[in-house]
Formats: C-alpha cells, sequence, structure tokens
C-alpha cells in the first residue's frame, strides 16, 4: 500500500517540475489543485501522461479528472482498481 | 544552460513556483524581466492596461519545439507544448506583474534597435501605453541573449533618453 | 493621427474555398470545410475531424507559381497574398512604398517534422534541405520575394491573434506615412505536430466542433491564409475600384491569467473590444455583426461570451463564428476573418454559426444560424484571442 503511494508522490513531483516540493511533504489526502498543491489545468494534462506512461491506465474521460486527481490517494485508488497487479 | 536559469533564479532568490514549469526562452525572458523591475519600478503609480511588453527574436520557440518533438516519440508532452510558442513569455511576464496592455512579438534575423525604437515610441507617445518592456529574449541550445529595457513616459532618476543609439550602446556595453 | 486606412482587396484560401469568391459560397450554403484527414500524413487518420485546404501541394504549387517542395504554409501564404494584391489592383505599385506582414506559428514545420522524423532514428538520414525553411520569418520571406515588396518585410508570431496582430501593426506604419501600402494577415498550415500538441492539451473535439453551444466539446484544427490589402487615404483615392471598407479600429491586451487558458470573466477579451471600439469612435450600439473568436472549447467561449456580455449588455448585435466552416486556423485566423468581415460589409451579409443548438446558459445571447443577405452591416468587430494572452479586436467600418 505505502509503496505505490510514495511512488507517486516522487513521480508527480518529477512529472510536474515541482523543484520546491519534497516528495514527503505532500500529504496522502491533500487536494492537489486548488488549494494544497495548487496546480492547474496543464498539469491535470500532465497527470493523464503519467497514468499511461508509469501506469499503462488510459483516463477514458477527462471530466472523471478532477475526482481521480483529487488527491494522491485518490490515485493510487484509482490505479489500484484500475491495474489489479499492484500490490 | 537549465542550471545557469536555475541557479540564477536561486541566487535573486526569487520565489515564484511556476518557474520551474517554463520552457527556457520564459524562464530566461521572465529573469530578466524581474531582475530589470525589482530595482525601481513603480508599478503603482500605473493602471494594469498601461503597461505592456513588445519582445523579439530570431529563434522564435525552436529550442522547446525541438525538446517538446522529442517527446512525440513516447508520450507527447502537454506541458512543453505550451511553451511551442514565443510569445509565451511575454504571457509569463505579465501574469507575473499582471500587466494587461498592448504585447507584441516580432520574429526578426537580428535586434532591430530602430524598429523598437520606432513601435515602442508610438505607444508611449500616443499614450496606448504609459510604460513598457521592451528587446530581445532569445535561446537555442545553449546560446542564450536577453537585453530588456524599461520604457516609461515620464523621466525618472537614472533613467536615459529611448532611443536606437542608447539601445545600441548599452548592448554594446554588455558584449565587451 | 486622423488619417483613415482603407482595404484595398483581400485573398483568401481555407477547407471552404480556394478564393474569395468560393469561400463566400460555401458560407452561404453551409457548406463546412471539416472532414476526416485526407492530405495529412499522421496516425490520427479517421479519429480527428480537421478542416484541410482542399487541394495537395502540387496543387498549390502551381497556384502559387512556386515548387511543390516548399513549406505548405508558404504555399498557403502565396496563394492567398497574391489573391489579394491581384484584387486591389493597385496601378504603380512598385512605385509605392509596400510592405508585407505576415503571421505563422508553425513556419516550415510540415517540411521539418518528416525531416526530424528520420533524423531522429539516425542522424545520417533525413533531407536536410527540408529544413532550411523552418523558421517562421523565413516563410513570410518566400511569399514577400513572389509579391516583390520592396520596403518592408516582417513576421509576428503570436498565436492565434498573430494575423490579426499583423493587421493593425500594417496600420500603424501607413497612418505613420512610413509605407503607402501594406498586405497583412497570416497562414499556417496543419502539421502533425500541432495536432499531437492540440491533442495533447485535450481541447480538441472528436465531432465537428460547435461553438457557442452549451453542448461544446472543443476545437477541430483547420489550415489556411488570409490577406487584407491595407493602403492610404492617398492610394485609395487613386484607386479605380472603390475600397472596400476602412479599418476603423484595433487594439491588443493581456489576458495575463495562465499561458494557455482564459480568465473565466474574459478581462483581456473585454479590454481589447472596449479599446477598439473606443478608437473607432463607435459605441456597442454601432456594431452590426461580429466575427466571435469562438473556437468551440469551454473556456475559450465562456470567457469572450462574458466579456461581450460585459461590454454589450442589454443589446446584442449579431454574431457567429465562422471556425464552424474553416475550423481554428491558428495563425492565419485573424486573416481569415479579417477577409470575411470585410465581405461581410461590402456584401450586407451575416455568416451563420453551422451546428448550433443549445443556447449556454451563462449567456443571455446566441449565435446566429442562418446566412443573411441585403443586410445593413456598417460596422464589423472581429476577435482573435491567443496562447499567452494575446487578446485583438478589429473593427472594420462602411465607408
Amino acid at each position: 500500500m505505502d509503496t505505490l503511494i510514495a511512488d507517486l508522490k516522487k513521480q508527480i513531483v518529477e512529472q510536474l517540475n515541482l523543484q520546491d516540493i519534497k516528495p514527503e511533504d505532500i500529504g496522502d489526502d491533500q487536494p492537489l489543485f486548488v488549494e494544497g498543491l495548487g496546480l492547474d489545468s496543464i498539469d491535470a494534462l500532465e497527470l493523464i501522461v503519467l497514468l499511461q506512461q508509469s501506469y499503462k491506465i488510459k483516463l477514458a474521460n477527462a471530466e472523471d479528472g478532477p475526482k481521480v486527481f483529487y488527491s494522491v490517494k485518490t490515485m493510487a485508488d484509482y490505479i489500484r482498481a484500475n491495474q489489479p497487479k499492484i500490490a | 544552460m537549465h542550471d545557469f536559469l536555475l541557479n540564477a533564479y536561486k541566487s535573486f532568490d526569487f520565489v515564484y513556483p511556476k518557474f520551474y514549469k517554463m520552457d527556457a526562452l520564459s524562464k530566461l525572458g521572465w529573469l530578466a524581466a524581474e531582475i530589470m523591475l525589482n530595482d525601481s519600478f513603480k508599478q503603482k503609480s500605473y493602471k494594469s492596461e498601461e503597461i505592456g511588453v513588445v519582445l523579439s527574436n530570431a529563434n522564435a520557440s525552436l529550442d522547446t519545439d525541438v525538446r517538446y518533438f522529442e517527446t512525440t516519440k513516447g508520450f507527447a508532452s502537454p506541458s512543453l507544448f505550451v511553451y511551442t510558442l514565443p510569445n509565451v513569455v511575454n504571457g509569463e511576464i505579465c501574469i507575473r506583474h499582471h500587466f494587461k496592455g498592448e504585447n507584441a512579438f516580432f520574429i526578426q534575423e537580428k535586434f532591430d534597435a530602430e524598429f523598437i525604437e520606432q513601435y515602442v515610441n508610438n505607444l508611449v507617445n500616443n499614450n496606448i501605453l504609459q510604460a513598457c518592456i521592451c528587446g530581445w529574449v532569445d535561446v537555442l541550445k545553449e546560446a542564450y541573449e536577453a537585453m530588456l529595457f524599461l520604457v516609461e513616459k515620464n523621466n525618472a532618476a537614472n533613467s536615459v533618453a529611448f532611443t536606437a543609439e542608447n539601445m545600441k550602446s548599452l548592448n554594446q556595453i554588455n558584449q565587451k | 493621427m486622423k488619417s483613415n486606412v482603407f482595404v484595398a482587396g483581400v485573398g483568401i484560401i481555407s477547407a471552404i474555398g480556394n478564393n474569395a469568391a468560393e469561400n463566400i459560397a460555401s458560407l452561404e450554403t453551409a457548406h463546412e470545410g471539416i472532414s476526416d484527414i485526407t492530405y495529412l500524413n499522421t496516425i490520427h487518420r479517421n479519429k480527428i475531424p480537421v478542416a484541410e485546404v482542399k487541394l495537395s501541394n502540387t496543387s498549390l504549387a502551381s497556384l502559387s507559381g512556386l515548387s511543390h517542395k516548399i513549406s505548405r504554409t508558404a504555399l498557403l501564404s502565396t496563394v492567398a497574398a497574391k489573391e489579394a494584391l491581384h484584387d486591389a489592383s493597385i496601378k504603380y505599385f512598385s512605385s509605392l512604398r509596400t510592405g508585407f506582414i505576415s503571421a505563422n506559428t508553425v513556419g516550415g514545420m510540415d517540411k521539418t517534422e518528416n525531416f526530424f522524423s528520420q533524423f531522429l532514428y539516425n542522424n545520417q538520414k533525413g533531407r536536410l534541405r527540408d529544413a532550411v525553411h523552418h523558421e517562421c520569418g523565413s516563410v513570410t520571406e518566400i511569399t514577400a520575394d513572389k509579391l516583390r515588396i520592396k520596403n518592408y518585410v516582417s513576421t509576428i508570431s503570436t498565436a492565434c491573434s498573430s494575423s490579426a496582430n499583423a493587421i493593425f501593426c500594417g496600420a500603424r506604419m501607413i497612418k505613420h506615412n512610413m509605407l503607402d501600402v501594406v498586405i497583412a494577415g497570416g497562414t499556417d498550415a496543419l502539421t502533425r505536430f500541432t495536432l499531437n500538441g492540440f491533442n495533447t492539451l485535450m481541447i480538441l473535439d472528436p465531432q465537428y466542433c460547435k461553438p457557442f453551444d452549451e453542448n461544446r466539446k472543443g476545437l477541430n484544427l483547420g489550415e489556411g491564409a488570409g490577406y487584407i490589402v491595407l493602403v492610404s487615404e492617398k492610394v485609395a483615392a487613386s484607386l479605380k475600384l472603390k475600397p472596400y471598407c476602412k479599418l476603423s479600429g484595433y487594439a491588443n491586451a493581456n489576458d495575463a491569467y495562465h499561458q494557455t487558458a482564459s480568465s473565466p470573466d474574459g478581462t483581456g477579451s473585454f479590454l481589447a473590444m472596449q479599446k477598439a471600439l473606443s478608437q473607432s469612435n463607435l459605441q456597442t450600439a454601432d456594431i452590426d455583426y461580429i466575427n466571435l473568436h469562438g473556437t468551440g472549447t469551454l473556456n475559450n467561449d465562456i470567457a469572450e461570451g462574458a466579456a461581450i456580455k460585459r461590454l454589450f449588455n442589454p443589446k446584442y448585435p449579431k454574431m457567429s463564428s465562422t471556425k464552424s466552416f474553416t475550423g481554428h486556423t491558428l495563425g492565419a485566423s485573424g486573416g481569415i476573418e479579417a477577409v470575411f468581415s470585410v465581405l461581410a460589409i461590402k456584401h450586407g451579409l451575416i455568416y451563420p454559426n453551422l451546428r448550433f443548438e443549445k443556447q449556454m446558459k451563462e449567456l443571455p445571447f446566441a449565435p446566429e444560424t442562418i446566412f443573411l443577405k441585403n443586410q445593413q452591416v456598417n460596422h464589423v468587430l472581429s476577435n482573435s484571442f491567443g496562447f499567452g494572452g494575446n487578446c485583438t479586436s478589429l473593427v472594420f467600418s462602411k465607408l
């Protein structure tokens, strides 16, 4: 359970060029958009690329984005639900 | 090149997280504008639509175009695609400082001081703008060049006349 | 500067026609130019609708008098600019101070990406000659040479507002008595680079776009070129035929909000429209038609709509997005839509906004859905809003 979340945090920092932020500083349930990390619409698109690149999951509907990418935890849940091989 | 830009950003103690997402051209233009404006620009004496940005270069967004193109081999990067237009550097400067006045970006073989003088003079003399950031910002691989001028309608201490001659001689000083 | 700037000629090539007459005919018969990809070699064929010019590079080469090996961007530009110059019919053109101000976003990318895709894998492969005219400025020079422009050539690259900016830049040079005639506008060809890039931004409509519709899903990319010939009062007086109209107002503002999205209240759009109107000494009630930027994206249409509501409330002129016909032609859009605006005044036309079904819930107005003729069209406002927050509005007025 923890490895996926830890990995995701590192990947998010790298994919989104969040050089000022350490992965361990991102809370599991911290909102990624608006408040929290303050990511924007282009960051959301990069997260979609991240899902494809690292987890081979294609987000079918852009409208699901806000739910899936709400926090690192919701991302991890989504990945697990769509890719059962992850422990 | 990117190390240089990052080091410059850190050495000035700037705090602007969005800096990291920018491409080289935008980072360079943003830094040059930030350093220049931090000095003594009294922004509060202007309305946001009175300040504009007129820039130029020879290579447009080619440096980023190439980097973006390479990502299309695997997964195309949306955040890089955003920077495959040279005028996004104007946008970044305007977002940072809330400038809403007229903007332009010209592609020219080399810096044309006479053209910039004429163009910006027209804007300021006709009260389309009261202040203008103008100049040249260019990046291609490891080569980079940024030369910005802050032009204001009214004299300030330390200001020199806005003329092609003065722009060219200031440029020469840098070349030495 | 009280002198006027007149429009003496127009030239256009787009997905709905290879010249002005063909374009108008398509607008009248509701014949959109959007379809499956035919000419571009891409994995997105049969998946993404686009609005291609319905001519191969070989045909464009014949029309323009250039080699078919030249970038499609330059071929399109030359075809349209030649038509505009011919249309203006200026005697003693070669004795006047002439300029060509052209805009584009892709330059010679159509050729370069072919070179590059081979070169990336093996740096001994690829025709280097294909990359020679990659730069935006290079494309402009090819057309300028063909038109024998003597005094001034320049390239503007400010995304989707580029050619509108080229137009008012040309007007300023005439008003300042630096040039007598300026052919101004822009061009862009469809490329894999742009198609893939816009696809990653997820703002393409997988169907045919529906600008200003509540259920719009995004834009369709297009290609083409559009130029108008601007002349001074003195040159206008010497023409055999009356000019089409005047360019009575123009303005540019920065939205200062985001690199590729517009602010929700459309501040940049509002400022550009307001300043352009003020420069033309017109009231909002004087505008008979707005040619919307209207790309069909969720973001642009709500921002532009909010700005129009703020500026024109409570009385709204007729308006439509011709991108429902031509797709979004990026660097060419300001030029193409300037041509449509000029022709609207000349022939008393109002263009329809195709595929519109449901009014946006946030807006108290809807675009026109039927082509109208014999209308009183005295003043037209044309909007072009680009990435980087670059917003431009032009106002054309009847003589």
